[in-house]
């Protein structure tokens, strides 16, 4: 296998390096290096670990009018990701070890980013019955999170089961916290705003609530709990405490949760409508914060693609979700580090380490050092550009960036080596195709 | 008398053709013809055009008061709805039409304003007047006519002709709105030439005929 | 005047009084023997309405037609839309038509502005009704109906006018538009609804609440009952018909309690022995059937407003406002961006 050379890179934001790649791993980091057959100049550029995306909506099988395994993992590597877990509602669901395995071969197949499938809680996301958790863990697709992502596990003995059941194989359980009877109708953050403009609310206590009782729930059965898309300040208040009593509670806060709030609704463009609902500017201080201090362990994307004529429509049957992969990394700088709150150690921490971490995908959220497996990304802060989604690799275009001006891009990812974006663009197909996995 | 001459020249400053007493003058010979023509005015109503038309039509009714010694209805018109040029301009604001009380059917309206000009104006009171009743007879008074008609329409009673060119504006000033009695002439693109000299008259822009009687250049199909 | 009417807050207090004025001489052409004027001949108007409305959509018909455009009723009963037309292709074939104007009824909040921004299609588009949301012509048919009795003549507001709107205000898009229009001409409006039909976010809204009906009866120069659904009961909005009729109904009795010269409205279709009574509804003080006449007045007066003179269409210049209402695109972004730079640590 061919060396190459990553030349003057700031590691995790650090003083220049050289970092020496070799059969798929890092052989050596240091100053001055040489010999390699190929080289990038990374003058002025972040090297960061491969992002790992706890929460993408890949919408293969079923919705490949939206998205597929390809087009998702392309998106990936474009916006820095080496690793996704691809959430379980496709069609048929992600509830067996057929389909999980399936979504997990397609992944293999397209080479630019590992894709760890989540397997449904329930069987049909129905709440009802828990699905062959198990069966999937033990598939090759080995799942080890769980999530009825999109439909909240709303029954508490469900829940419960649940909680306990994965204990046996480390899993974890990603709760999407939506109290299904406060939320009827709802359309958009319950508020100031939904109150003028004649849309369903949709109150934060309807969050809130579900991840008070999953808290009290996983420290009853200690089982680990993941908290899918934290939107509002309660819901950080609540898990700031179950953190500080020990239990073993993790939680994830989305790009756009940490950027945009529920006053762009008064558009009534459906780009904006997003579950759960963009929140007020109090929240999404809340949520910074909450994610500069640690309260909340993860970026995640929820990257959600919709075809055109899904939102191209009037808000009420408009669907929800927005795609994320192509923007987290230039939101998160333009949120958490440009503004002091993080630093790009921090970034590591937040999009690579721990949820590479809560997902347990050995090989990913590796430090840069000797011997570990080269995934990473090379990002250029100085950079600042305008969002163009005709310029995406998504399939879809439902972003709600279009038009504002986003610092930092990501320059080049590898995946255990393999450069699967060079100067911003995700190389051909065939360059990646199984040959990374 | 020839009010200008069709040359080349710099535009030049308005001058004044009537001043008060020769307007009231004029609306006390055109009461004394309303009265000689419909033979004692029992059966006229009085429909003043906005805007200067509806003053003209109060003093027209006061001097006919005072020669037939009875109150002769008025009535005010505004005939917006039925302009031919409404699509060249942002929608109007409305001025009030008000009926007197006992209609216009079988009655001889007599239809007042300040100037005749190309026709139109009169072309959609008279189409209003059809929305609102039947009258007996039609006629119409103005104090100026200025002449370059578009439309086969005339006047029955005239305060003044007034032969004009194309190029030319004739301003109505009326006490009622303008703070004085006149009646000028003055090139059109004066005012923007030379907009203080004006000033001693009043605003520029009032005491014009109004838009309708602007020859309508591009003509409408309508 | 904006191009559109979506919103009650779209209009100034001068675009307002210029609609009631207007909707004055309006009045008269409606009271004459040949109902008609010319002013919209050759303009094409299409009602379109996704939801049931005889009352509405009549209303609106007779305006047109009192004005003389084409009228075309659009209603998505029986036609493509029920086959799972969207509002955007619905759109794009009303513009290929030739639509001049769009009076859009729709069971959606927002799909009025939603039409109106996009380029679905370039004619007016005027909201009578979406959702829970706005019904702007109903407000202002509301307010020349009080300006008649409480403060009669061309050029007049509502100042000092106290106006109090009872019932459903949460699910109410007349109460919504009344709010923001009244509170332009300069009335002082009080919200009365049992809590849980009061919106989440009231406070910021240019008006008082309370929950007894009872305590701001005497200081209301104009009471407005809304509708009240029965099958709002089964939310547990609240518990029971007569518990609603006892605590926020209006009888004989308690409008004995209303000032002398204190009007009763509603804006139809009444509930008789829910929010109002059938010896109130018959009273002399209900106002019902003239805000229906009124409606017609007030119709007319915006239509003509939006299409009697220069329309974009015409490729004549438009109102100097017409440049206003043109979506905000990218830049909307920017406003949730502020926090950043409020925390900006430089």
């Amino acid at each position: 296998m061919t060396t190459h050379l990553i030349r003057n890179a700031r590691i995790l934001g650090g003083d220049p390096q050289d970092v020496l790649i070799a059969d798929g791993v890092v052989r050596e980091v240091g100053t001055g290096l040489g010999g390699a057959d190929t080289e990038t100049d990374a003058t002025g550029l972040v090297l960061l670990p491969g992002l790992v995306d706890l929460h993408t909506h890949l919408r293969e099988p079923g919705r490949e009018d939206a998205e597929t395994v390809l087009t998702g993992t392309r998106a990936a590597a474009r916006g820095g990701y080496t690793a996704v877990h691809a959430m379980a509602n496709t069609f048929p669901v992600a509830d067996t070890a057929g389909v999980v395995e399936q979504v997990w071969r397609l992944g293999r197949a397209s080479g630019y980013c590992d894709v760890q499938p989540v397997g449904a809680v329930t069987v049909g996301l129905e709440g009802k019955q828990l699905a062959e958790l198990g069966a999937m863990h033990d598939s090759a697709a080995g799942v080890r999170v769980f999530s009825d992502d999109g439909k909240c596990v709303d029954d508490a003995v469900i829940m419960r089961r649940a909680l306990e059941y994965v204990k046996a194989f480390d899993g974890v359980v990603a709760q999407h916290a939506q109290e299904p009877r406060l939320t009827e109708g709802a359309q958009m953050n319950e508020g100031a705003v939904s109150g003028e403009l004649g849309l369903g609310g949709w109150p934060a206590v309807a969050e809130e609530a579900i991840i008070a009782r999953d808290v009290l729930l996983a420290a009853h059965v200690g089982s680990r709990l993941h908290v899918c898309h934290v939107s509002t300040a309660g819901s950080v208040e609540i898990i700031r405490w179950a953190k500080a009593k020990g239990w073993d509670v993790t939680a994830e806060v989305t790009p756009h949760h940490l950027l945009l709030t529920d006053e762009l609704v008064r558009s009534y463009d459906p780009v904006y409508k997003v579950n759960p609902p963009l929140r007020t500017a109090a929240d999404v201080a809340a949520l910074r914060e909450a994610l500069a201090d640690g309260t909340i362990d993860a970026v995640a994307t929820d990257h959600a693609p919709h075809p055109a004529e899904d939102k191209d429509c009037e808000w009420a049957v408009a669907a929800m979700g927005m795609v994320g992969l192509e923007t987290a990394l230039s939101v998160v700088q333009h949120t958490m580090v440009d503004t002091g709150l993080l630093d790009w150690a921090g970034v590591a921490d937040r999009m690579s380490f721990r949820p590479a971490r809560i997902g347990r995908l050995a090989g990913h959220g590796r430090p840069v050092s000797p011997g570990e497996p080269a995934n990473l990304v090379l990002v250029d802060p100085a950079y600042r550009g305008t969002v163009t989604p005709e310029s995406f690799a998504t399939r879809s275009r439902n972003t709600p960036y279009r038009g504002l001006e986003l610092p930092g891009r990501v320059r080049a990812t590898f995946l255990r080596g393999v450069p699967t974006v060079v100067d911003g663009e995700p190389v051909a197909p065939e360059a990646v195709a199984g040959g990374a996995a | 008398m020839t009010a200008s001459q069709d040359t080349g020249a710099a535009p030049r400053p308005p001058h004044q053709v009537l001043d008060e007493s020769d307007i009231a003058r004029v609306v006390t010979r055109i009461a004394h013809e309303v009265v000689e023509r419909a033979k004692g005015a029992e059966d006229v109503v009085l429909l003043g055009i906005h805007t200067r038309g509806v003053h003209l039509a109060r003093r027209l009714r006061a001097r006919l008061a005072a020669i037939t010694g009875r109150e002769i209805p008025l009535g005010t018109l505004d005939i917006t709805m039925y302009r031919d040029d409404l699509r060249m301009k942002p929608a109007r604001a409305l001025e009030h039409t008000e009926i007197p009380p006992g209609g216009i059917d079988g009655r001889l309206v007599v239809l007042v304003d300040d100037v005749l000009f190309s026709g139109r104006t009169v072309r959609a009171a008279l189409d209003a007047l059809g929305d609102i009743g039947r009258p007996r007879a039609v006629q119409l008074a103005v104090l100026v006519d200025r002449g370059h008609r578009e439309l086969p329409i005339r006047a029955d009673y005239v305060g003044k002709n007034l032969p004009t060119s194309l190029r030319e504006a004739v301003k109505v000033q009326l006490a009622e709105t303008d703070g004085r009695d006149a009646v000028l002439v003055g090139d059109r693109d004066y005012a923007a030439l030379s907009s203080q000299a004006l000033a001693a008259g009043r605003d520029p822009g009032s005491g014009d005929a109004p838009d309708a009687e602007q020859p309508s250049a591009p003509h409408l199909p309508e | 005047m904006k191009r559109h009417l979506v919103s009650a807050a779209d209009l100034t207090r001068d675009d307002a009084l210029l609609i009631l004025d207007t909707a004055e001489e309006m009045a008269q052409v409606s009271s004459r023997a040949v109902k008609k004027l010319p002013t919209l001949r050759g303009r094409t108007v299409v009602n379109l309405f996704f939801e049931d409305s005889t009352r509405t959509r009549t209303s609106f018909e007779i305006a047109e037609k009192r004005l003389s455009a084409d009228v075309v009723n659009f209603s998505a009963k029986g036609s493509s839309v029920s086959k799972g037309e969207s509002l955007k292709d619905t759109a794009l074939t009303l513009q290929a038509m030739g639509a001049d104007a769009v009076v859009i009824r729709h069971g959606a909040s927002g799909a009025p502005l939603r039409l109106a921004q996009s380029d679905w299609l370039h004619g007016s588009v005027i909201n009578a009704g979406d959702g829970t949301h706005e019904h702007p012509t109903q407000a202002l048919l509301d307010a020349f109906t009080m300006r008649r009795h409480l403060n009669p003549g061309a050029g007049r507001d509502l100042a000092g006018r106290r106006v109090t709107i009872v019932g459903d205000i949460l699910h109410s898009r007349v109460a919504r538009s009344n709010v923001l229009l009244l509170s332009t001409l300069g009335a002082e409006v009080t919200l009365v609804a049992p809590p849980t039909l009061v919106p989440i976010g009231v406070e910021s809204w240019p008006c008082e609440v309370s929950y007894d009906l009872d305590a701001v009866l005497a200081k209301t120069d104009a009471l407005m009952m809304l509708r009240v659904q029965r099958e709002r009961m089964n939310a547990a909005f609240f518990p029971t018909e007569r518990e609603y009729s006892r605590r926020y109904g209006l009888d004989g009795i308690r409008m004995a309690a209303l000032p002398g010269h204190a009007i009763v409205m509603h804006p139809g279709p009444m509930v008789r022995g829910m929010e109002i009574t059938a010896d109130v509804a018959d009273s002399p003080r209900c106002t019902v059937v003239e805000q229906v006449a009124n409606g017609v007045s007030v119709r007319m007066a915006v239509l003509y407003l939006l299409l009697g003179g220069a329309t974009p269409a015409d490729g004549a210049p438009a109102g100097p406002t017409a440049a206003a209402d043109a979506p905000a695109g990218p830049t909307a972004a920017d406003a949730p961006a502020a926090p950043a730079a409020e925390e900006s640590t430089p």
